[in-house]
């Protein structure tokens, strides 16, 4: 062990249920440093975090800390916390109607000769660690009376105070505006300078590069590397986090790109948001053309998706379709508009397990006659098999419950409920996870042709040459917000640069 | 051999194969008593009414049966129960006697407003609690155990309340109807069956049965697809009710009175074992309307026949109870799929010795 290194896990696996989360993956955490660890949602980061504080038991791997003979294995965090690991979590876990000292000192109180809480040492200490931080507060008042960056760093303050080499810090930024984040990055750097080595789990890029000594990025549950900050610019950085170089894939460029800007146009978004997810946006979809959402994973694709839908409520903003103002307040506002969903989580959001595939294939058209006009059997035997054929599900029967089907063709049952309905605009998020390559290419294929019917379609994909494939247009998404569209220049390059934004650290 | 596993495989074979064990101890122990073996059975008429243990098992299950429609909805739906049902009966009973005695009147010999009004109101009541439920449970996500507890333990309190603390006696013959009799078979019958045969065939021609099943398994989902997944289950609960309160009118109309503190009582839970009889999850999802109803004239089977051979009512419950456990036992999941492999391994073992 180099001796500045506070934090060593090495080979750390774990599996879920049928799920690799963590290969071997190495992470090394040094004094006074501040650790960035990166990666798309899913690529394992949480699940490291949680391994190493002792909420998941992770399977093979070793872990050292500083000052601690042989490997430590934490089974609590409060084992994690006595031997020097404190974390701070995105939501303040501390009780906001007890005072500012409590918060500090509880589980730890100071006592008197007579075993009751020393009220007056807790206060003075309290206050101390408070003036030491530069942080201008009364530790008489309860913490609900300060603002949520004050509170983390009260819930920071305190894993410090607790002499903590370590200290863990996930999505500790995803509350706070500007300036609090800010303070925030003081702290921290004051802390650094302490001697404390910090992991910084974050998904904004900017704030990275603002504080960060060294990244560390996983993907899919594997290591990719650990880099220096000045080593990895952010284009790099992104590619690092999608498994994408973009210096070795040859760009693709798709074909002619078709001019849509005379086209009708079927869905006009004006400053169309979600408080808390999505921030305005304007966004133009015309008749028969696919449009592609990019950016990372979280980036808000899905949740702009969404918020036409109505699947999310509390939409603002303004949102014509074909022309007319429309309000959205359920799915079925939008159904009734001509509009589909393909959900990205399709376990959760899309299939009704224990109801038949020709159940799941008619349910959006019968939610759209209503309850009283029941689709007739024959009916909804006849329109099951019309699409079991056209998207070629593989299944024993009709009557097979969707549960049993493998996941590319529960996911065409999805399609094909959604095709059943006809509808003039389908959102198609992340269709092709989880799939394989033969059934991707179909689907591809089968928006490529839909458009060709004139309708417009929304595809939301995490793979990039797949859009490029399919899309005419793609719209860029950053930390909840569409920072652009790239209509002309349609290459893996110029789309994986938009996604970093940002030409500062390039 | 393959005709009894197509017979076994069937969804409602178990509840059937239960009810058939309860007859079967009723034939059993006719026959060790020296009795006829099958009285079980036998209908007579007497007085120009049908008169037998059976007709009184349908008869008195009726309200068991009516409350379990509602009741298989319900978990369908919002996988949770509706435990106020009871309770709602006696509210109903209560608000239908007082309307029809008269406010603060204990005994009425004539109506005070016409029939339908009475019996309408009534129904509406519990219609009303089931809203609240269903409101509480749709709209607000309480869980539905916390959200019928409240009428649960107001509902009977409230029906007091309006009859002025009295037991409240209707004594005119028009309103003994509905536990009476209608023409030679027993009222409640007839309305038990009804009401099946009207929920059978909303679940029929209607896109419901769909709905609820699909709200039942996946919330989410059903309202990606475009199902209002808050308003099913809102209607759910009130179909509870509105049970409830059918219910209600015929358990008051037995005793021509609303007897708050008893009409109704533990009725709740005959109503979800019912469900659970019938082979239905109590997480939700598919349900089978058959199946809780079968369910139902179980227990009240159950009840008949222990009273049949002399058990007395204080001790009921306790043989009731040894019953219901092993009715659940024979469905449970892991003891099926025990059976399965035993039988499987027995299977094999033939094979070899053929072999």
């Amino acid at each position: 062990m180099e001796n500045n290194v506070v934090l060593t896990m090495r080979g750390i696996t774990m599996t879920f249920p049928g799920v690799k989360a963590l290969d071997h993956v190495d992470f090394t955490l040094r004094k006074g440093e501040i650790h960035a660890l990166m990666g798309e949602n899913g690529a394992g980061k949480s699940t490291l975090i949680k391994c190493l504080t002792g909420i998941n038991a992770f399977e093979a791997g070793e872990i050292h800390v500083d000052g601690i003979e042989g490997p430590v294995v934490n089974h609590s965090t409060m084992d994690a916390q006595k031997k020097g690991i404190a974390t701070v979590y995105q939501e303040v876990n501390l009780c906001p109607n007890l005072s500012v000292a409590e918060n500090l000192f509880i589980g730890r109180e100071p006592r008197t000769r007579f075993g009751t809480i020393d009220w007056k040492t807790m206060i003075r200490k309290s206050q101390k660690i408070m003036d030491d931080l530069d942080m201008n507060i009364d530790v008489t008042q309860n913490l609900e009376e300060y603002s949520l960056a004050l509170q983390q760093m009260i819930a920071i303050a305190r894993a410090v105070d607790m002499e903590s080499k370590v200290l863990i810090l996930d999505e500790p930024t995803s509350s706070l505006d500007d300036n609090e984040v800010e303070k925030l990055f003081r702290l921290m750097n004051r802390l650094k300078s302490q001697g404390v080595g910090i992991v910084f789990v974050t998904h904004f890029l900017e704030q990275v590069y603002a504080v960060c000594d060294r990244i560390t990025v996983l993907r899919n549950g594997q290591l990719v590397g650990e880099y220096l900050v000045e080593e990895l610019p952010r284009v790099k950085l992104v590619a690092a986090m999608m498994g994408k170089d973009f210096d070795d894939l040859a760009a693709i460029k798709s074909g002619e790109t078709p001019d849509f800007s005379h086209a009708e146009v079927l869905i006009d978004a004006k400053g169309l948001s979600h408080r808390g997810t999505i921030k305005p946006f304007d966004l133009e979809i015309h008749k028969g053309e696919v449009v592609g959402l990019t950016g990372l994973l979280g980036s808000g694709r899905s949740e702009l998706a969404r918020v036409i839908y109505g699947a999310d409520k509390n939409q603002t903003g303004t949102l014509k379709v074909g022309g007319k103002e429309a309000k959205i307040n359920a799915p079925i506002d939008a159904m009734n508009l001509g509009m589909g969903l393909l959900p990205d989580d399709r376990k959760a959001e899309g299939i009704i397990g224990d109801l038949s595939v020709r159940e799941n294939i008619i349910l959006a058209l019968q939610a759209r006659r209503g309850m009283f006009k029941l689709l007739p059997m024959s009916k909804q035997i006849e329109i099951a098999d019309q699409y079991i054929d056209a998207v070629q599900i593989k299944t024993a029967s009709r009557e097979s419950l969707i549960k049993q089907l493998s996941g590319g063709n529960q996911q065409k049952v999805i399609l094909a409920r959604w095709l059943a309905t006809n509808p003039d605009f389908l959102i198609l998020d992340e269709p092709t996870r989880g799939i394989d390559v033969g059934t991707k290419t179909e689907i591809q294929k089968l928006v490529l042709k839909l458009a060709g019917e004139g309708k417009s379609i929304m595809f939301i994909s995490s793979e990039i040459d797949e859009m490029l494939r399919t899309c005419s247009k793609l719209g860029v998404m950053r930390d909840g917000a569409k920072v652009g569209e790239i209509t002309e220049d349609l290459t893996q390059e110029h789309v994986m640069k938009a996604i970093a934004g940002g030409g500062s650290n390039e | 051999m393959s005709n009894i596993k197509k017979l076994t495989s069937k969804r409602l074979f178990l509840p059937v194969f239960c009810m058939l064990l309860v007859m079967m101890v009723n034939i059993l122990f006719d026959l060790f008593s020296g009795n006829f073996p099958f009285s079980f059975f036998t209908i007579s008429v007497r007085n120009g009414v049908l008169f037998g243990r059976l007709i009184d098992v349908l008869n008195r299950g009726s309200e068991i049966a009516i409350l379990a429609i509602g009741m298989t909805l319900v978990v369908s739906s919002s996988a949770g129960t509706d435990i106020s049902v009871g309770s709602v009966m006696s509210l109903s009973a209560a608000f239908c006697c007082m309307l029809l005695a008269g406010y603060g009147v204990s005994s009425a010999n004539e109506l005070a407003v016409p029939l339908i009004v009475g019996v309408l109101a009534g129904i509406l009541m519990g219609c009303f609690c089931g809203a609240i439920n269903g409101a509480l449970v749709a709209y607000l996500n309480v869980q539905p155990m916390v959200a019928t507890l409240i009428l649960y333990s107001a509902a009977r309190a409230v029906g007091l309340l309006l009859c002025n603390n009295l037991i409240v006696y209707v004594r005119d013959d028009s309103f003994k109807f509905f536990g009476g009799f209608c023409g030679f078979i027993p009222t409640p019958i007839v309305i038990a069956a009804i009401c099946i045969v009207v929920v059978s065939l909303v679940l029929k021609k209607t896109a419901l049965g769909l709905y609820v099943q699909s709200v039942g398994i996946n919330k989410k989902a059903s309202r990606i697809a475009g199902l209002n997944s808050a308003r099913i289950i809102f209607l759910c609960y009130v179909v509870s009710g509105l049970c409830a309160g059918i219910a209600g009118i015929v358990a008051a109309s037995r005793i021509s009175s609303a007897d708050s503190n008893n009409i109704g009582l533990s009725y709740e839970l005959d109503a979800i074992l019912s469900v659970a009889l019938g082979g239905n999850s109590l997480g939700g999802g598919k349900f089978s309307l058959a199946g809780s109803v079968i369910g139902a004239y179980t227990i009240q089977a159950i009840t008949t026949t222990l009273f049949a051979i002399g058990v007395s009512t204080d001790q009921a419950p306790v043989y009731k109870a040894i019953i219901v456990i092993i009715i659940v036992a024979i469905q449970a999941t892991p003891l099926k799929d025990y059976f399965r492999q035993r039988s499987a391994k027995k299977a094999t073992l033939k094979g070899g010795a053929v072999r």
